[in-house]
């Protein structure tokens, strides 16, 4: 029996997706405004729920609420897909989400107790944005389109699209590794910026096979677009959070615009990674080599 | 399988509350006791100099960038005019504010008595006052809030253990020692985050901090060579060695410059 469309589910799943990017934003403004450790104190802040609003404990504290909303709505999202959802391996994401959000919360309060470890917060910042393709993940496989009866196509080319798509995923989250060593003073600039060219490079390179080759593909041709879209803002962002960077350094404390910017280049750069993912996940499921694109249909509808 | 997930879940349950409960390294570090620190090296006062001098600036100082109290009122309504940073602060006659002077080199291995009367470092207008310290190690540092809102100290040290303590308005000052020497601490408030002062810590005596004259000395010197060293937050260290003969007192003039594009 195949599994079928749960829509309250789905619109579940984008919910927790949603917030998880809330989240991300929120805490990108606590480290943009070094206002992680504005709270000495976890899980609770000032030994309360309502701790003084003040400076940067409004950051922190606001980042913690939120986290505690995404890790209520994430126990929820696993406790729905162990209970309704047919394929194994999505009930098993559920968990793995579920399990990756328990890790985050702890690693969070090691980042207090121990006063922001660099190896730590750079753990936290990356397996945020870990989470955050898995809840983008787990949204589109319970999607109306990934249980229709999506027309396959063939992908003679090389390199296949798929792979050159999963490659970009890869490059895309090493690259959001190297940023978040570089955000806590893990070292300097340099690495991230060869990480940018190599994105640029593989992402581009994935966008154009896939406009040359499924021009007549619409979900492609939707990933095709986003991609390039959030690249190039996120390549023009990357330069103005530097630029903002070297213009406030003599400054006493964050200013705005670096603020703003800094900020945005990290919550895109969460973007890039699920639109990289979305991408890689649609050839996985258009997708087949020629010789098996009849038998991979059949095979594809009993996965769902 | 569901009984395998539940007893994962069950397991970071308990290591977050084992890491709630955990007090990281907030305990203070206590200045050890008077029975284990060694006796304090005989001087002989007889024989004792001093050096003293001045710090100065050369080259226009630049002007301190004023602080955004928007995000808390109470304290901008402490400053009749916006607050500025404090990282270069001058005097009339070309001296330079906030140098800590001290004696790096020279004194062997000669112990001496910690000073029981701690250093005040007071928060008020949101701006730390004084904005640079010097203490002896296990010398208490005692932090007193006399603003109207919630503060926390935070010592960034290199090779010191580091603390975070929040102190709201009304709490009893905060004491504590650091135990080795450093220069010098950072210590910030990551509530406000333009507050910044710095804590110098040493094993001696020989220490100073200049006033907006630029002064400094170095009193009941046993006559030696000393290298005296300099060190500003902006304008990094100067070093000079001195020698001193019994009861002899030299004076020294250290010289920052100040960079272009200040």
């Amino acid at each position: 029996m195949a599994q079928t469309y749960n829509r309250r589910l789905h619109v579940y799943a984008v919910f927790t997706a949603c917030c998880t990017f809330l989240l991300l934003v929120a805490g990108a403004l606590v480290t943009s405004n070094d206002a992680g450790l504005s709270v000495p104190d976890w899980p609770l802040s000032y030994g309360s729920v309502t701790p003084p609003w003040v400076g940067g404990i409004r950051y922190e504290h606001s980042h913690r609420v939120v986290a505690t909303l995404v890790g209520l709505l994430t126990i929820g999202l696993a406790i729905w897909l162990g209970r309704s959802e047919l394929r194994r391996w999505v009930r098993r994401l559920g968990y793995f989400a579920l399990a990756t959000v328990v890790a985050q919360g702890i690693l969070g309060g090691i980042t207090v107790k121990f006063f922001l470890p660099i190896p730590v917060s750079v753990a936290h910042a990356t397996l945020g944005q870990l989470f955050f393709g898995l809840v983008v993940s787990i949204a589109i496989f319970t999607a109306r389109w990934w249980h229709s009866d999506v027309p396959q196509a063939e992908d003679p080319g090389s390199p296949r699209a798929g792979s050159l798509a999963a490659w970009s995923v890869a490059a895309v989250f090493l690259q959001l590794i190297l940023g978040a060593a570089f955000r806590h003073k893990g070292f300097g600039i340099v690495p991230h910026l060869i990480g940018a060219a190599v994105v640029s490079v593989l992402v581009f390179w994935t966008a154009g096979v896939l406009r040359r080759r499924f021009e007549q593909v619409p979900a492609l041709r939707g990933s095709v677009r986003l991609l390039h879209v959030l690249l190039g803002a996120q390549l023009l962002l990357g330069g103005a959070a530097w630029w903002s960077r070297v213009w406030s350094a003599e400054f006493p404390q964050p200013m705005p615009p670096m603020v703003i910017l800094t900020v945005a280049h990290t919550v895109v750069g969460a973007l890039v990674l699920a639109s990289t993912l979305g991408a890689a996940l649609i050839c996985r499921r258009v997708l087949g080599p020629a010789q098996h694109a009849v038998v991979g249909a059949q095979s594809q509808q009993a996965a769902l | 399988m569901k009984v395998k997930y539940g007893l994962y879940i069950l397991v970071a349950a308990a290591l977050a509350l084992s890491l709630a409960s955990c007090g990281g390294k907030q305990t203070s570090e206590t200045a050890p006791a008077e029975s284990a620190q060694p006796a304090a090296t005989p001087i002989d006062m007889s024989t004792v100099g001093a050096v003293s001098g001045t710090v100065k600036l050369e080259g226009a100082a630049p002007a301190g960038k004023k602080i955004n109290m928007a995000a808390e009122p109470s304290c901008a309504a402490e400053h009749s005019t916006p607050a500025t940073d404090q990282e270069v602060v001058a005097g009339d006659a070309g001296t330079l504010q906030n140098v800590i002077v001290y004696v790096k080199d020279g004194l062997g291995s000669r112990t001496f008595d910690v000073p029981k009367t701690p250093v005040e470092l007071d928060q008020k207008g949101c701006i730390y006052n004084p904005h640079v310290v010097a203490l002896q190690a296990g010398q208490g540092l005692k932090v007193v809030n006399s603003d109207k809102v919630t503060h926390n100290i935070h010592p960034v040290p290199q090779n010191n253990r580091e603390w975070n303590k929040s102190q709201p308005p009304g709490a009893a000052a905060i004491e504590d020692t650091f135990a080795r020497d450093e220069v010098s601490i950072p210590v910030k408030c990551n509530v406000h985050p333009w507050m910044k002062s710095y804590v110098a810590v040493f094993k001696h005596p020989y220490f100073g901090v200049t006033g907006k004259d630029g002064g400094f000395s170095l009193k009941n010197l046993p006559p030696g060579t000393y290298t005296i060293e300099a060190w500003h937050e902006k304008y990094g260290t100067s070093t000079q060695t001195v020698t001193i003969g019994a009861k002899e007192s030299k004076t020294i003039t250290f010289t920052f410059k100040a960079t272009s594009g200040d």
